[in-house]
This record gives structure tokens, sequence and C-alpha cells, in this order.
């Protein structure tokens, strides 16, 4: 039982952050706070696909001497499947059979670069409409500018009764 | 005979790569449009992009239906799929492709006068990169064969979106919150589909989702698959706006610059949608168990209720672009309807209703944009009186939102009908009764307005009332032409809705 829970205490501490960060990004009224819980949100995400890439036994997605393809001049480009990994790869899904070396899963880590990228542009406009948001209303609290903006909705609604009795007038 | 000529007279190089293009040439164009120095030509460059866009659309549409099996797969940088990253049309995304280019050059023709009245002189490049970004994004989740790559441009659509969103703020402080609120659940809901793509790399070791689909049924009762399922799922409808994940929607399409609101409701949940059929039924096969039960105990329901609940709403909305976006919220509860019947009858009948909302929700907030412009009021009180002032925009008005109710002769009319049946095939003669009940209280929401529009005198004589600019108002009379000439000859939408119902579930559903 407690291996069991062990063995997975990085998938523990995944769930843990997930569940505290989107609580964050519900419940919090200040919006800074709603993106840092946004922010945490994504870096776990982070955390999950990185996790995945582990290969148990696997080194660093380097490639090692023995697993160099040799190639010269006029040889076959690296890549090229041959024939026999055609079939292997269509039989097993299993890509680089032939290595000497396990390697971790280099893929999930380049993806997660994309994944930075597109939560860092997300942090900048929302910080962004932050800025703005307070330059309108003078306030970050998500509570106030509700209350703000009935206050608004109220007074259009005043304006609009007075055109109608001028008009009628 | 216009897919011949098109293919005849298309230069080689446009055949070859015009799968590609139609996410591309926004893409490239839109960081010029920043730099640009004046306005104008900002504008013209956009028009000129989106018409590119659209001719490569179409270009891939005649493309797809000329090639036997119906698929294009082009490797992107020569790396072979399922290594390298693919773009693969069929029937069904070429018809989004095209929905979404068609609704782009129309809006940015339009695109003119709405923003010198609403965005500052000196911003209306950057706020036309944004829109082509946006474009740009919308046409790559609808191309891309690649789980991650979509997540990538569904963010791209995303991140424009919410800067389209709150540039309404310059007429409407409120337009911040809004967009603010959209940034939070958009992103939400991108984290939870990434999360499940995670889940099922986990278990398929690929992203190719054509190569994910042929290792799924060997999977079968895996767990981790049908949490991956959940999160997509989940993820999606959030940018789909299903109800009851829908609570951006509504301030986002009240407050966002006229230009925005109309793309957006035409073109923006309909891509999201587009990715769910994908998933439901290209990529996972309606056959698992699990699916038949999300189907007949979540989708169907969630259907239902958005279609009487926001249709309920609509009702009692007195903004109009309020209420027509959570009547917008109510037509993606039809598309959802059909889309859990999971037979091609309902899917086509979602993929028709999808075609044609986008032209009468297109037409309905173009109209409200010439009222914006004119009257410098959306409020309900605010159209009494303009059929006599404004009769072109207000008939185009009339025509799309009889559509929206589905009277006879209108396109909103045939799609609701071959809902009803499909929906009848299956036995869900219930639902039949409820659908019918929803466009009663879409005859209640939409009357309201024609009434005030018909037959009450304007409230305020002394306000400036005139009819709409000449460009707002030719592309609102080719939606509304459209409308009623899809009403009586549906034979090209229900084509591709056919077409594209049948390249989701594959061929044998075509029994």
């Amino acid at each position: 039982m407690w291996e069991f829970i062990l063995d997975r205490a990085g998938y523990w501490a995944i769930i843990g952050l997930m569940m505290i960060s989107l609580y964050i990004a519900f419940s919090a009224e200040n919006l800074i706070k709603r993106l840092v819980g946004l922010s945490l949100f994504q870096t776990t995400i982070c955390l999950f696909y990185v996790t995945l890439a582990k290969v148990t036994g696997g080194t660093a997605p380097i490639l090692l001497e023995e697993d160099i393809p040799v190639h010269g001049p006029g040889d076959e480009p690296p890549f090229q499947a041959s024939p026999e990994d055609a079939q292997l790869l269509a039989a097993t899904g299993e890509r680089f059979a032939d290595l000497v070396h396990t390697y971790s899963n280099p893929l999930p880590h380049v993806l997660m670069l994309t994944a930075i990228v597109v939560g860092v542009a997300t942090l900048s406009v929302g910080l962004a409409l932050i800025v703005r948001i307070r330059e309108a209303y003078g306030t970050i609290e998500a509570d106030d500018v509700r209350a703000l903006d009935i206050e608004t909705a109220g007074l259009q609604d005043a304006e609009a009764e007075k055109d109608l009795r001028e008009a009628t007038a | 005979m216009i897919i011949e000529t098109l293919l005849v007279s298309a230069p080689d190089w446009a055949i070859r790569h015009s799968a590609v293009l139609i996410p591309v040439v926004p893409m490239i164009v839109a960081p010029i449009l920043a730099l640009s120095p004046s306005g104008r030509l900002a504008w013209l460059i956009t028009i000129a992009a989106t018409a590119a866009t659209f001719y490569f659309a179409l270009l891939t549409l005649s493309i797809v239906q000329a090639t036997p099996g119906g698929i294009i797969s082009y490797p992107i940088g020569n790396w072979p799929p399922p290594i390298g990253i693919e773009v693969r049309i069929d029937a069904l995304n070429a018809m989004i492709l095209l929905i979404v280019s068609g609704m782009a050059f129309l809006a940015s023709i339009f695109a003119w006068p709405t923003m010198l009245a609403e965005v500052r002189k000196e911003k209306i490049g950057l706020f036309l990169c944004a829109f082509l970004l946006c474009v740009s994004g919308l046409c790559g989740v609808a191309a891309t064969g690649d789980a991650f790559n979509l997540f990538v441009f569904l963010e791209i659509s995303s991140l424009s979106t919410y800067v389209l969103v709150a540039m309404g703020s310059s007429r409407d402080r409120r337009a911040l919150p809004a967009a603010f609120d959209y940034l939070i659940m958009g992103t939400l809901g991108a984290s939870f589909y990434i999360i499940g793509v995670g889940f099922l790399y986990a278990v398929t070791g690929t992203l190719n989702m054509a190569d994910i689909a042929a290792q799924l049924p060997a999977l079968t009762g895996n767990r981790a698959v049908q949490v991956g399922f959940a999160f997509i799922i989940v993820g999606l409808g959030i940018k789909a706006a299903m109800w009851p994940l829908h609570q951006w929607l509504p301030n986002a399409y009240a407050y966002s610059p006229s230009l925005v609101t109309m793309f957006l409701a035409a073109t923006a949940t309909k891509v999201a949608l587009y990715a769910l059929i994908r998933w439901l039924f290209t990529i996972f096969q309606p056959d698992y168990a699990f699916e038949q039960a999300l189907f007949y105990w979540v989708l169907a329901p969630l259907g239902i209720a958005a279609m009487l609940v926001c249709s309920f709403q609509a009702v009692f909305q007195t903004d109009v672009r309020r209420m027509l976006a959570y009547s917008s919220v109510a037509q993606v509860g039809y598309m959802i309807l059909g889309i859990s019947i999971g037979t091609a009858a309902g899917v086509s009948a979602g993929l028709l209703h999808l075609f044609n909302h986008a032209l009468m929700k297109g037409a309905l907030f173009m109209a409200v944009a010439g009222v914006c412009l004119t009257y410098q009021g959306t409020t309900i009180r605010d159209f009494a009186g303009l059929g006599r002032s404004a009769p072109f925009t207000m008939t185009a008005f009339a025509i799309a939102g009889l559509s929206l109710i589905g009277v006879p002769l209108t396109a909103g009319f045939l799609s609701k009908l071959q809902l009803g049946y499909a929906l009848f095939d299956h036995g869900w003669w219930w639902a039949v009764l409820l659908v019918v009940f929803s466009s009663l209280l879409a005859v209640f929401y939409i009357g309201r307005v024609l009434q005030a529009v018909f037959f009450q005198p304007p409230i305020n004589p002394r306000k400036h009332r005139k009819e709409a600019p000449l460009l707002l108002l030719v592309p609102l009379w080719i939606l509304a032409l459209a409308n009623i000439y899809f009403g009586i000859d549906a034979s090209f939408p229900a084509g591709l809705a056919r077409d594209g119902a049948v390249a989701a579930l594959g061929m044998e559903a075509l029994q």
C-alpha cells in the first residue's frame, strides 16, 4: 500500500498542485491572485508531462557514443527508417529499438517548451489586462469591479429613463 | 462546375500547398500589419490576405472533393507522419475552413467603418494584426492533424481573441473584466485539453491524430484513455461554450468591438465544436461503451439544457447583443444534441446547423453593428422605430432573425428539420418536441426586437438615425441572401455536411 503511494509520489504532488491552483484560479477575488493560480496550473501541466517522459533506468536524452549512427559521405541519412524498422514500427509502435542505452523520452520536454511560451504569453496578456482594469476601475478586486459594473448599469438605465421622459414631454 | 474551373485555373504550387497555406497566409501577413504606418493600408492588406485564405480554402475543398478517398495529407517540412506534424484535410475540416475563411473575408470588408468608430486610429494596424492572428489560429485548429499542434493553434486564436475583446474598452470599460474572465476560462479549457492529450500520449506514444485513432482499439478499457478522453471533452467544451461551461461568452460578445463580436459568433465556437466532433468520432470510435454513455447521459441532456435555459435567458435580456449571445449558446445546444445522436444523420444535421448558424449569427451581429455605428446604442429600446429610418439594415436583420427562429424558406428551417428527422429516426421524439419548444422561445426573443423595430415609434426622435454605411450593407446582404438561398436550395451546405459527417464517422456510416 505504502509502496503504491510512494512509487507515484510525483503524480500525487501534481494532483495536489493542480487542485490547489484550480481552486485559486476560481475562488480568488484579487485578479493578480487568479493569474497566479492559472500560471501555477500551467506549470503543473509541465511537471505532468516531464514526469511522463521519465523512462525507468533511462538516462538524459542525449545520444551516447555507442548509439551515434555511423555515417560517412554517401551513406543513407541517419533517420531514414529501414524496411525492418518500419515493420517493427507498424507492429509495436517501438521506434528506435536498436539503441544500446535506454534514454528518457525527449519529446514531452520539447512540447513543454512550447507550452511554457504559451503560458508566458497568457500571463503577459493577463497582466496587461489587469493594468487596464486598474486604470479604468481603480481596483483589481473582482467583487469591487462587479459592484462598479452594477452601478454603471443602474446609471445607464436612469439616463435612458430621462431621455424617454424628455422625448415624450 | 466551380470546382473544375478552380482546379484548372489554379497554379501548380497552389494546388500542392493550398492546405497548409490556409493558416500560414494570415499568420505571415499579421506581423506586417503591426508595422503598417496607416490604418487604411492595413485594412486593404487584411482584405487581400483574407481573400487569399478564402481562395485557398475553396481550392482545398475542390481538391478534397476531387480526390478519391477525400483526404489530403501534407507533411510539414517533409517529415513524414506520424513523427512529423501533418496537415490533414478531409471533407469535415474543408467545410469548417470554408466557413472560417469566408466569414473572415466578409468581416474584414465591413471592418473599416466599425473600426473608425470603435478603435483609436493609431491602433488600427495592431487591431487588424490581432484579427488576422485569430483567423490563422482558427484555420490552424481546423487544418492540423496533430493533437499538440491543435493546442498551439487554439492558444494562438484564444490569445488574440482576449486582446480583441479587450479593445472594446474604448466604448465600454466592462470589456476589460469580460476579456479577463474569458482569459481565465479559455486558458483553463486549453489546459484541460492538453492534460487529456498528455494521458493519451502516455498510453499511445504518438501525437498524430490518425495514429492515435489507429492505436486506440487495442486499448479498450484502459483507464488512462478514459481519463484523457474526459479531460479533452471538458476542455473543448469550455472553448465551444457547451452549457454550463459558457459563462465567459455573453459578456465577451456583448462588450467587444462589433467586428470581433460578429467574427467570433460566426466562427470561434464552431471551430471548437469541430475539434470536439473530430475527437468524438474520428479518434475515439463511438462504439466505445463509455462514449455511448457520454452521448446519452451527458451530451444530450447538456445540449437540451442549453437550448432551453439559454433561450429563456435570451428572452429576458434588454441588450440585443447579450440576447444574441445567449441565443448562440442555445444554438450550440442544438449542434451538441445533433452530435449526441451519434449517427451519420445526427452529425450531418449538427454540421448543417453549424453552417447555417454561422450565416445567420454573422448577419444578425453585422446588422447590430450597423445600429451601433449610426445610433450608438444596443438596447431593444434603441432599436425602436429603426425599421423606418434604416430599412435595408433592419430587413436583413429580420431575415436573419427569421432564419434563427426556423421559419420555412430560410436556412435555419432546413437544419432544424434535418435535426428533427435525425432525432425521430433515433427514437428521441421527446427531444423533437423540446426543439420545437425552444424555437418558440426564439420567436419570443427575436419577436420582441422585430416588434420594436417595425411597429414602435422611435423613442427619442431627436437622436440622429440613418442607414448603415455601404461597406457594411454589402456583406450584410450577402449573408442575408445566403440565408434565403440556402433555405430554398440547400444542396450545397447539405452536401458539405453529409460529406463531413461521413468523413468524421468513416465510410461504413454511409449505409
